[in-house]
């Protein structure tokens, strides 16, 4: 018999200009996984004020930030929520193919 | 092997469960408009949808649209057409698809949005009913 399913949820945009991450959060199911990409990194750093929201939630899902992204806004040195994952290209892949759905939050 | 490209997709038989997020509102940007025109396209191959409004995406179903003065085309009356294929889906025994227009309750409470609002039928959702039923789609599609 298959197991629950399970989602992946991608979150591309700043936490600072869009709901986006909030509503992501609300209406995901606790054990689903959530990837932060693109301007949805800023979301990852910890100290800044979107930390708070992703802290508060690491017991419902598993967290992931898109590597690459972090790098490419000068975000490389940084510290990261704990229990925040990085990811590579081939991780967001395997992700995706590990999850049964994809909801790309935009 | 044949090297031959398939230029059709066989899809007689494939059913799949689809979600449609619309979290946009209407005119500001080309996404509302898209996501329509994903819906409609399910139809034609008799798919089971999931039509959401969350956020801003409430806007879209919101009655009395008129953009003559804003010189756009007001695509609103096309969910009027969803309405109909939900209830041809619904009460046809020939057509093999379940349809469901649901709302979030937060989304349209925080705007100030009852149901009366919206020019077609809704099923007004709690967040954890929202979320269960998106975790049990086959396919998630957002616009």
């Amino acid at each position: 018999m298959k197991g629950e399913r399970k989602m992946l949820h991608t979150v591309n945009k700043s936490p600072y200009e869009r709901n986006t991450l909030e509503s992501c959060l609300r209406l995901a199911k606790a054990g689903s996984a959530i990837l932060l990409i693109e301007d949805g990194v800023y979301a990852a750093i910890a100290g800044s004020a979107a930390a708070d929201q992703v802290a508060a939630r690491t017991d419902d899902f598993t967290f992931h930030v898109l590597g690459p992204d972090i790098e490419a806004r000068g975000l490389a040195d940084k510290q990261l929520i704990d229990g925040v994952a990085v990811v590579d290209y081939t991780g967001f892949v395997e992700l995706v193919a590990e999850y049964d759905a994809v909801q790309s939050w935009l | 092997m044949n090297a031959e490209i398939a230029t059709e997709f066989d899809t007689e038989g494939v059913q799949k469960n689809f979600m449609f997020v619309n979290r946009k509102a209407p005119y500001g940007s080309i996404y509302a408009l898209e996501a329509l025109e994903m819906v409609l396209i399910s139809a034609a191959f008799e798919q089971n949808a999931v039509i959401a409004f969350i956020d801003d995406g409430v806007y879209q179903i919101v009655k009395g649209q008129d953009t003559k003065a804003a010189g756009m085309k007001n695509f609103s009356p096309t969910f009027g057409v969803i309405e109909m294929e939900k209830e041809d889906a619904d009460e046809d025994p020939d057509i093999d698809m379940v349809w469901r227009i649901v709302v979030e309750r937060d989304s349209m409470e925080q705007r100030g949005l009852t149901a009366e609002d919206f020019s077609i039928a809704v099923e007004v959702l709690d967040s954890a009913e929202l979320a269960d039923l998106m975790n049990a789609q086959d396919v998630v599609l957002s616009a």
